[in-house]
């Protein structure tokens, strides 16, 4: 172990072990987020490095967290207003946001749909899939202020009013698609965006239009059906 | 006749899935709860000196800091839950408590370690050596009944190797039988090949976030759990609290793979900051944390000799593996690869050598087939190469040394209960079309050539002597009281359909108790090990059993007779000679409640565990109670088998490959849930494919820092790595040692799929033998180039 630790990586770590910044040991897990407080010097560049150095998202105020308490300042120093409303499942619902909060962090711990799954918090899996404008997106990596003005549709949003299922989730019931059902609302809300765009869709269309959620348990072929079976409902139900 | 078993059905925790209802840990919320984070070790083998926690603790919002004295220490090699000694980059080493996450995270950027590194290593083969680093202060590798110690090889065990094989010196377990050397000389062909199988890591959909809380005297703790009854009494040890002192919620678990079977230390962690700041806490675990907390199948550096008849029957086989075994105590994987070696291919006589090496990275456990899966992967391949020197059909191969209901499994050659393989083999050949698709192995189209593969699995499929609870309640409708777990199979439900059929239920009247130890679940094994199919669906059969015999008894009381003049049907008890006398069960239950004594579980049987005899006390005098210990008659090993068949078309210029077509066939005695069986069998397959064909698992030998810590370095299959449709059979026949002739099947699904995919892409290359899994691109254009490989021989850690 003679080059251990290294001399030529963050200066003389052999007289002084304390983790350096420059080590090549310092990981991701260990370093800082950037305060997630509001100032000036917050940029969009802070909030990246945040969520690239971090593993875990800004999770801003938690469900219980300090800021719930006291006043809420209308406009932070940094110019972003925090108090905002948004559009969730045809519902206005007003919420105070931090400037770096993630969607998936806002619909979890603020409005209580905890549908909406976090299986890697960094763009990977597709678990945290919501629609904006009927458009898929990743949550946990949409900051909620972007979507302040759009119509957001969660899981908790396709159930009919006296709770029936929409088609996609009864198909998925019917072909037994879910396996351990952790990956199931993305591949649900990928599906509906899917069915809204293209209503007809061939199996290897829908298979490039899940291709962005990931299923550990290998259910893709059942998603598949599900999403097949999907369609001829719908259709049918149109027709 | 079955009226339940063998059919489709709804399982009642599927709308919950697909509704966003269905809770996982991190979706539970209490009041005053906060949320914890954990500072982990930056190196691979390190010893803090000391903490300087007051800037982190001084912070606002700060509630509480968790140090390893805080936590039992766990004894020997077992896994930390915080350490002062991490031997993995990624340990934790304390935890922090705040009002939010970020408060918490800054927290512990702001603690100061003086942490000193210690020697590491990430190759097994180099801790061997003389000289070699030891991954832990006792010793370098873990020797069965001895536990840790320090083995060294010698410089002469090195070199009698000879190049690119590996070494054995002394070994850390060995077995035989038959005589091995007359075995190797009356074979005509030898097959002598080392290689490597890869570690992959679980990562499970859903990382192993937990959240707990005390409530009158009791620890309350959400946790990802593929098991439920058989984790408790290891997380309330973990936690340091007797098993009744704990109510442990494992409703949903969003994947496990082995990685969640029993309790783990992380889940203790949040149930010990809670009674340190004395109020809920919720730890949210990140996808990099999962990576190396979450667990990894061990790979293997390996070695197999094996000696062929010329009609291509395995007459001898000489087996060694050294085991990537993390630092802790790991898996055993590298026995019951050697086991299901003896049993798949039925060596005449068989020698084998193997040793669990410690490594500096992440702690090993049991993955989908742990063992058995690395080994086909290693050996399927060679099957082919000698099947193509045999001048034989690969399937034929495979059928001659195709194990049979009297073929005697591992080192001790015990019984085993039943084996369909061959019936498997012959059952997919023909389905596939394998002759007609083997005529056109080989056909070129521009840079693509056509190929095919079958490739074998096993895994043991079950056990025997845990209890089953059922209760008919005073309104007649019957309730299942299961303690497997969720691991997401459904299996949970469709063993519970067995009482239903012993009782001759209407499924829709009937309710299924689980996922809460508060709930009355009995003690039953965990979800893992492919063994609920057969282990829960005998606890059913036993406590509908005794259900049935109570009602019986019950009728005979009331009308009169005795009780076997009785039997049941359109839930209600009658006389066989006057169907008029009649009880309904919603009778029979109020009778038993008047009755009391162990009509409605008053009085419990003598030999049941102390958890179920608990939960049977948690709803007696409620109803007729059905409660028993499977003490069924069981023969032998329960095996679980697989064959699969594949077709693929691999581009020789790029690497790349498509797969065309995959059929897999279980051998799982009878179906009992069909689109279930269907999944796995499927399911299995995209795993299996990930393993052979994609999944990485990299370390930097110099700083022994994880190189594919994320899903998108880790590469699981994804929908456009695998089949939009597979195909599956079963074999369906009736496993003689369950009362409804089941047996479990999970884990050879993957394997299976895994090593007909490594076969096939043997095959597009005219036999190349790879010596190395996963086969990746790179690996397949230098061979299809003869170039040589970019890795070492029998390196680790390397793609």
């Amino acid at each position: 172990m003679s080059e251990w630790p290294p001399t030529e990586v963050g200066g003389d770590t052999r007289a002084s072990s304390t983790i350096s910044e420059d080590a090549p040991w310092a990981l991701p897990m260990v370093s800082a987020i950037p305060a997630a407080q509001p100032s000036p010097s917050w940029s969009r560049r802070d909030f990246i490095k945040g969520i690239i150095a971090s593993g875990v998202t800004v999770s801003g105020l938690s469900y219980f967290g300090s800021g719930c308490s006291g006043a809420l300042p209308a406009q932070t120093v940094g110019g972003v207003e925090r108090l905002l409303s948004l559009s969730v499942n045809g519902q206005l619902r007003r919420v105070d946001v931090l400037p770096a909060e993630t969607l998936a962090m806002t619909l979890r711990y603020k409005l209580g749909l905890t549908g909406t799954k976090l299986g890697c918090d960094r763009a990977e899996c597709g678990a945290c899939t919501v629609l904006i404008d009927g458009v898929t997106h990743y949550s946990c990596s949409t900051l909620t202020h972007r979507v302040r003005d759009r119509e957001i549709t969660t899981i908790e949003g396709l159930e009919g009013p006296n709770g029936e299922l929409h088609p996609v989730q009864q198909a998925f019931v019917d072909e037994l698609s879910p396996q351990c059902g952790f990956c199931t609302p993305g591949q649900v809300m990928s599906a509906v965006a899917l069915l809204r765009r293209n209503p007809n869709p061939t199996r290897e269309e829908a298979r490039e239009a899940l291709a962005g959620n990931l299923c550990r348990c290998g259910a893709y072929h059942n998603y598949l059906n599900g999403v097949m079976r999907a369609a001829q409902s719908l259709g049918a139900r149109e027709a | 006749m079955a009226e339940l078993l063998g059919k489709d059905f709804t399982p009642p925790d599927i709308v919950g899935k697909v509704t966003g209802r269905a809770k996982y840990a991190e979706d539970f919320r209490r009041d005053g709860m906060v949320f914890c984070r954990l500072l982990t070790s930056p190196m691979p083998h390190a010893r803090v000196r000391n903490v300087d926690a007051r800037a982190a603790l001084a912070m606002p919002g700060v509630v509480g800091i968790l140090l390893p004295e805080d936590v039992p220490e766990q004894e020997g090699v077992a896994n930390n839950i915080l350490t002062y000694e991490p031997h993995f980059v990624g340990e934790p080493i304390l935890a922090i408590a705040a009002v939010d996450e970020t408060t918490a995270h800054n927290a512990i950027a702001a603690v100061r370690l003086d942490i000193e590194p210690l020697e590491f290593c990430v190759d097994p083969l180099e801790s061997l050596r003389p000289g070699g680093p030891n991954a832990r202060a006792g010793g370098n590798a873990l020797i069965p009944q001895e536990g840790l110690q320090e083995v060294k090889w010698t410089e002469e065990d090195f070199a009698a190797a000879g190049e690119g094989q590996l070494p054995m010196g002394r070994p850390g377990e060995e077995w035989s039988y038959g005589d091995l050397d007359a075995g190797f000389a009356a074979s005509t062909l030898v097959l002598d090949e080392s290689f490597v199988t890869a570690s992959t890591s679980h990562h499970s959909m859903e990382p192993r976030t937990a959240m707990a809380y005390w409530e009158g005297g009791k620890c309350y703790l959400h946790a990802s759990c593929q098991s439920q009854s058989n984790a408790l009494p290891g997380a309330a040890r973990l936690i340091g609290i007797a098993p009744e002192d704990l109510v442990f919620i494992a409703e949903y678990c969003g994947g496990g793979f082995g990685s969640k079977g029993g309790a783990y230390p992380l889940m203790a962690i949040p149930a010990h900051m809670s009674r340190k700041v004395g109020r809920p806490v919720l730890m949210r675990v990140s996808r990099a944390e999962e990576y190396v907390l979450g667990s990894a199948r061990p790979g293997f550096q390996g070695r197999i000799r094996l000696g062929f008849r010329p009609d291509g029957r395995i007459a001898a086989c000489d087996l060694s593996i050294i085991q990537e075994n993390g630092p802790n105590s790991g898996f055993g994987d590298l026995g019951a690869a050697a086991s299901a070696v003896s049993l798949v291919y039925t060596p005449q006589a068989m020698r084998y050598r193997g040793i669990s090496v410690l490594t500096n990275t992440p702690p090993r456990g049991a993955q989908r087939g742990p063992g058995q899966n690395q080994i086909h992967c290693a050996v399927e391949p060679l099957i082919d190469k000698a099947a193509r020197q045999l001048g034989l059909d690969p399937v034929a191969i495979r059928r001659i040394n195709a194990p049979t209901h009297e073929s005697l499994y591992g080192g001790n050659q015990s019984h085993i209960t039943s084996a369909y393989l061959r019936e498997a083999l012959e059952m997919g050949a023909e389905r596939f079309g394998w002759q007609e698709r083997r005529a056109r192995s080989g056909q070129r189209s521009g840079s693509k050539v056509r190929a095919v593969g079958v490739g074998q699995a096993f895994h043991s499929a079950g056990s025997s002597g845990f209890d089953g609870l059922v209760r008919i309640a005073p309104d007649g409708k019957l309730h299942i009281h299961t303690g497997v777990g969720n691991l997401g199979t459904y299996s949970y439900a469709s063993t519970s359909r067995v009482a239903a059929e012993v009782l001759r239920y209407d499924w829709a009247n009937c309710e299924i108790h689980r996922g809460d130890s508060s709930r009355g679940l009995p003690w039953n094994n965990g979800q893992f090990g492919s063994n609920t199919s057969y282990t829960m669906s005998r606890t059913n059969y036993a406590a509908a059993m005794d259900a049935l015999q109570k009602l019986k008894a019950i009728a005979a009381r009331e009308l009169g007779g005795n009780a076997n003049d009785y039997d049941v049907r359109d839930e209600a008890v009658f006389s066989r000679a006057n169907p008029s006398r009649r009880l309904t069960y919603a009778q029979a239950a109020r009778t038993a409640i008047q009755l009391g004594g162990r009509y409605s579980g008053m009085e419990t049987p003598q030999d049941i565990n102390p958890m179920t005899r608990r939960a049977v006390e948690s709803i007696a005098g409620t109803g007729l109670i059905g409660v028993a210990r499977d003490n069924l008659p069981q023969d032998g090993m329960v095996p679980a088998l697989a064959a699969g068949f594949i077709e693929i078309e691999l581009d020789v210029e790029t690497g790349l490959y498509e797969i065309l077509d995959y059929l897999g066939v279980a051998d799982c005695g009878l179906v009992m849930h069909p689109t279930s069986l269907a999944t796995q069998v499927r399911g299995g397959a995209v795993m299996g494919f990930g393993m052979a064909a994609a999944e990485r698992h990299v370390y930097d030998p110099r700083w022994g820092l994880p190189g594919a810590v994320g899903l998108h370095q880790a590469k699981p299959p994804s929908y456009l790595d695998v089949p939009s449709e597979m195909d599956w059979a079963a074999v369906d026949q009736a496993e003689p040692n369950n009362p409804v002739g089941v047996k479990g099947i999970g884990e050879p699904l993957m394997g299976c799929a895994a090593a007909a995919l490594l076969c096939a892409l043997s095959d597009a290359l005219g036999g190349h033998y790879f010596n190395r899994t996963p086969i990746v691109a790179d690996m397949i254009v230098n061979a299809a180039n003869g170039r040589p490989q970019a890795h070492r021989q029998l390196q680790v850690n390397t793609q």
